[in-house]
């Protein structure tokens, strides 16, 4: 009989596999959302772009975890088969779309970091890890760049999308300080990854240069959300992985 | 993905005069028209419609399918799926540029398609209720409107022609991906099997409907005939995809759901039951399953997306303003 739920062995490893592969399914889940719903017809395309990009990290990802997990689970095992509280992804990116103005800000204030985790990890000395980031610095960097461009062009466009803008970025802003939790120190101090303390300052450049030209004020850092990585998300995520898993969750074991 | 062979009941005259003589002798000897050339106002007209017809076709049919993006069963599906319905968008956009190039604006053919002034592709008024119905449109879909646009990359007006070539080359990879949904649905589970022959049951004959009224029912497509707009007729092309998949659903083990199905040794073709034609004229009328929801959801993400379309224009706009200040 096929299992409903799986149990995963984390290590450092596992977890931050899981973590970065969690954050790339759910906010790929949220962009593909968008699908057949945007205001111009190129930005169905764009966003469905982000979208593929980002759930192509996440199957590599849980490749990974698996593999170093060593105990047979697969990419589609440990998408499907996990509960809420067994996700590792950030609370940032779980939000639901809300306006394109919550979707942009949100894609925006996540690109400003995870391009630069990336690009720092090029050098891992996992290879698997390293091949990864090869990709996925490439795909993070337009990420980065269209998502910047229509900050940009909604902060400093009519009125109506200053204020939308603005008021996205004062709802996710809370949620930013998560990014920047450190990794787990055997995995800096083995080299495997970046330390997010140590990207905050070019995220704040990156922030603050695009908030300027798009006359937008950056909120005042205050209470951070944090939960995430420890499974413990908003009520967001629960009906996200609902919609996600349901097929897998109704016929169990089917191959598909 | 397609477009209805609808094209035939718009009344076409055929012009007279030098110029159109001239025109005739270019269709006649395979020459492409390009958008510069004259042609006879009725072609435009036809064009523009059969374009848009197409084009609006493309951005409907996105939601059906879209429909089973955050549910489909795996990633491997999911990533497919997703890639599938943004090539849809990217037909539409094609489309609308071919539109363009006949001397209408995209905002002008999206606001008869969300007026409900154009029509488009009946097929996409019905629902996908299960994963199985993703196969069945990949396979049964896409496969006719491949039927149909095979013929268009020859249609005697160059860009739609051009934009065809690209589009039928994604539409096969469309059609293949949904048969191999259909093929691992069919060698599955009970329940999996069960959920492939439900869709084909649904699926079946609004498929059969997609290319349009019988030939007895096409008054006009005469002209679209000799203007090389239209190649083969309805029945021809639904013959043609009636033989092409009947085989194909007896590999799956799937049974077609028409009881008087049955294969014309002597004519070399399956022939197939009535059609029922007053679904077909329902559905294109506005009352299938799914016409108003279509309509309604096209129409919500328009109107929800006009406050970012004044937004890039008002920048686009300062923009502007600003690169003739510093020059000046």
């Amino acid at each position: 009989m096929a299992t409903t739920s799986i149990q995963v062995a984390e290590t450092p490893l596992v977890r931050l596999a899981l973590q970065r592969a969690d954050d790339a399914l759910v906010l790929g889940h949220r962009l593909s959302e968008w699908c057949g719903h945007a205001p111009v017809l190129e930005e169905d395309i764009a966003l469905a772009n982000l979208a593929l990009d980002l759930i192509g990290q996440a199957r590599e990802l849980y490749a990974l975890a698996g593999e170093a997990e060593g105990a047979g689970h697969d990419e589609d095992q440990l998408a499907y088969l996990r509960n809420e509280r067994a996700y590792r992804n950030l609370l940032l990116l779980e939000q639901p779309n809300g306006d394109f103005a919550l979707t942009i800000a949100r894609q925006f204030l996540y690109a400003a970091f995870i391009d630069p985790w990336w690009r720092a990890t090029l050098h891992a000395t996992h290879p698997g890890l390293a091949a990864i980031a090869a990709k996925a610095e490439k795909e993070t960097a337009y990420h980065l760049r269209h998502s910047a461009e229509w900050l940009i062009r909604l902060g400093d466009g009519t009125p109506e999308s200053h204020r939308r803008a603005q008021e996205a970025l004062d709802r996710l802003w809370p949620y930013t300080g998560e990014m920047f939790e450190p990794a787990e120190a055997t995995l800096v101090a083995d080299g495997v990854c970046a330390d997010p303390p140590g990207l905050r300052e070019t995220w704040n450049a990156t922030v603050d240069a695009v908030l300027a030209q798009a006359t937008l004020q950056r909120p005042k850092d205050g209470w951070m959300q944090t939960g995430g990585r420890a499974g413990r998300h908003t009520e967001h995520l629960g009906p996200l992985l609902a919609e996600l898993q349901y097929m897998q969750r109704v016929l169990p074991g089917a191959v598909w | 993905m397609y477009t209805q062979g609808l094209n035939s009941i718009d009344k076409i005259a055929a012009p007279d005069g030098e110029q159109a003589e001239r025109f005739q002798a270019r269709i006649d000897a395979d020459d492409r028209i390009e958008p510069n050339d004259w042609m006879p106002e009725q072609y435009r007209r036809t064009l523009v419609r059969q374009i848009s017809q197409h084009a609006h076709s493309e951005i409907v049919g996105m939601l059906p399918e879209g429909n089973w993006i955050t549910r489909a069963p795996s990633l491997r599906r999911k990533a497919a799926l997703l890639a599938k319905v943004q090539d849809e968008g990217g037909h539409g956009l094609y489309l609308y540029a071919a539109a363009e190039t006949l001397g209408v604006s995209r905002e002008e053919l999206i606001d008869q398609l969300l007026s409900g002034r154009a029509k488009y592709s009946s097929i996409f008024n019905y629902p996908t209720l299960t994963w199985a119905d993703i196969g069945a449109i990949g396979w049964l879909v896409d496969g006719a409107a491949i039927m149909n646009q095979i013929p268009l990359c020859r249609c005697s007006y160059g860009p739609y022609a051009r934009a065809m070539i690209r589009v039928c080359k994604e539409e096969s990879f469309h059609q293949r991906q949904g048969y191999e949904i259909m093929l691992t649905l069919s060698r599955g589970t009970p329940e999996q099997k069960e959920m492939a022959q439900d869709a084909l049951n649904r699926w079946w004959w609004p498929c059969l409907m997609m290319f349009g009224p019988p030939d007895g029912e096409s008054q006009h497509s005469d002209t679209s005939m000799r203007w090389k707009i239209k190649r083969f007729s309805n029945d021809g092309l639904r013959q043609k995809f009636v033989d092409a998949t009947v085989p194909q659903a007896h590999f799956l083990g799937l049974t077609i759901p028409d009881p008087t199905l049955h294969f014309d040794e002597a004519g070399g073709h399956w022939v197939y039951g009535e059609i029922d034609w007053d679904e077909f004229r329902r559905v294109l009328a506005g009352d299938g399953p799914c016409n108003r929801e279509r309509l309604a959801v096209r129409r919500k993400a328009h109107e929800d997306g006009a406050w970012v379309r004044e937004a890039a224009l008002a920048y686009a706009a300062k923009r502007s303003a600003a690169t003739r200040q510093k020059a000046a």
